[in-house]
């Protein structure tokens, strides 16, 4: 590590709420290294407090914005409380770089300790965060931020990794973004446990509202019904509680105005509501259920792939690529042939 | 196992609104594979700081053209230490006065970069000194 500091008494600073030791420690985490791991190993008893909110939406919808006049409000209602924002950024496909911009609509929050912001690069994931975004927020669950908010890329239709992390996922949405809004939010919508039409200022956002209430119409009772409707690919059907339609949640739709301050107060209305809600339905510990078990299978995934692909020397793997070229095989078959040689 | 990237803040201290220069700096840094984060316009030595601290960097590049450089440039400076990151590389880039030059590097100031320095050099020299700075 960058430090050679003892992630043991690396945790510990944490615990004492030194701002420059968790920092290191998000570095460590961020970059999947032994420390990291140690760190999060050590502190990870004390984690399962955080409220992890997740924010997402297209490019240019104002979620930065909104994190900034969310997480002010909530430390104003919540003076002793620590507030973390994690805020993703795309890497460059090409170099491998990033400009992370987030900060420059944070202002508001800068001078108050009890907030940290920290910026991410996607680092070649695809789902709308960093392969390490989950551990980031189990780290600063561990040191003791109740409330952790959790700012994706610019959203389009499939980077829906939030649903798996987020106790609560805010979808911003903004007028003016065209009438393909339906076509957009067949996957989004989804997600959406709160949704957001900022720049209520601009003209279009009676007719944005209108598509978000019809589509949320058009979703209640197919969605609504299961609770597990986030958690199908993982299998998490079977365990989640059934809850009655009476006491579904439906999503509301709130106009703010973010760099204005407008709505967002309703916002973390919202966000209280939504978390009791959760609470008194057994949701909260259902979603727990859903990020524990989809981080192990990722690592899991990660894990064994990396012990497989080390079984195979690099002649093996190209002879085999070339078999494929010469089309002398399938991708398939060579993969099968591989597979059973170990 | 992941490995590190080059964590560059680049800010804009000061009152003068003209941030195309940082923005070509946080662009060739990023071409250069660098993760920069980027706080824009009219920040204070404290925000500097502070953004440098979460955000755990490298180096910290700021871009003055306003000519208060010998006020902000000290105080950055000694804010970085004081938090016990002291050993954050600090590049200079705008217009500051041949004279002033080895003043600001006798305070700690790694390099300084006027107009028309090939933003080659400055990726090529912060990755040198951050990669001296973990040696």
């Amino acid at each position: 590590m960058r430090w050679n500091i003892d992630p043991q008494s690396l945790a510990e600073t944490i615990l004492q709420g030194d701002r420059l030791a968790l920092a290191r420690a998000c570095t460590e985490v961020e970059n999947d290294s032994a420390a990291g791991e140690q760190v999060i190993s050590t502190l990870f008893q004390k984690s399962g407090k955080a409220h992890l909110v997740g924010i997402t939406g297209s490019p240019g919808t104002g979620k930065s914005s909104i994190v900034n006049q969310v997480a002010r409000e909530y430390r104003l209602r919540h003076p002793d409380s620590r507030v973390a924002i994690i805020a993703v950024d795309p890497t460059s496909p090409f170099s491998g770089g990033a400009v992370l911009g987030d900060r420059v609509r944070m202002r508001d929050l800068v001078g108050d300790e009890q907030v940290f912001i920290r910026s991410m690069a996607t680092r070649g994931a695809l789902g709308g965060l960093s392969r390490q975004t989950t551990a980031l927020a189990l780290l600063f669950d561990c040191a003791g931020y109740e409330l952790v908010i959790i700012e994706t890329v610019g959203a389009g239709q499939s980077e829906v990794d939030i649903v798996r992390l987020a106790h609560t996922t805010i979808v911003v949405e903004a007028p003016g973004l065209g009438d393909d809004i339906q076509a957009i939010k067949a996957g989004i919508m989804e997600i959406a446990d709160i949704l957001v039409v900022n720049k209520a200022d601009h003209p279009g956002v009676e007719a944005t509202e209108r598509a978000l209430r019809s589509m949320l119409e058009m979703a209640q009772g197919r969605i609504r019904i299961n609770t597990g409707h986030h958690g199908g690919e993982l299998g998490m059907t079977g365990k989640s509680i059934q809850t009655s339609p009476a006491v579904a949640w439906m999503p509301s739709v709130l106009r703010t105005v973010a760099i204005e301050n407008k709505g967002t107060r309703e916002v973390v209305d919202e966000i209280a509501r939504h978390r009791v809600w959760m609470e008194i339905n057994g949701r909260w510990s259902a979603k727990e259920h859903l990020r524990l078990r989809s981080d192990l299978v990722n690592r899991l995934k990660d894990q064994l792939f990396d012990h497989w692909l080390g079984k195979f020397t690099e002649s093996q793997l190209e002879g085999m690529v070339e078999q494929v070229m010469a089309r002398k095989k399938s991708p398939y078959q060579a993969a099968s042939e591989l597979l059973s040689k170990v | 196992m992941g490995e590190g990237k080059i964590r560059v803040l680049v800010a804009k201290p000061g009152l003068d609104g003209h941030d195309r220069g940082a923005k070509v700096i946080a662009r060739a840094l990023r071409d250069a594979g660098m993760e920069v984060i980027y706080t824009g316009l009219r920040q204070t030595p404290e925000m500097i700081a502070e953004a440098a601290l979460q955000e755990d960097v490298d180096a910290v590049g700021l871009s003055i053209l306003s000519g208060a450089h010998m006020a902000l440039v000290p105080r950055v400076l000694e804010l970085l230490r004081k938090q016990g990151q002291g050993k954050v590389s600090l590049f200079l880039g705008g217009i500051i006065p041949e004279e002033d030059i080895p003043v600001l590097k006798e305070m700690g100031v790694t390099a300084i970069y006027g107009p028309g320095t090939s933003t080659q050099v400055v990726a090529e020299t912060i990755r040198q000194a951050v990669e001296q700075q973990s040696a």
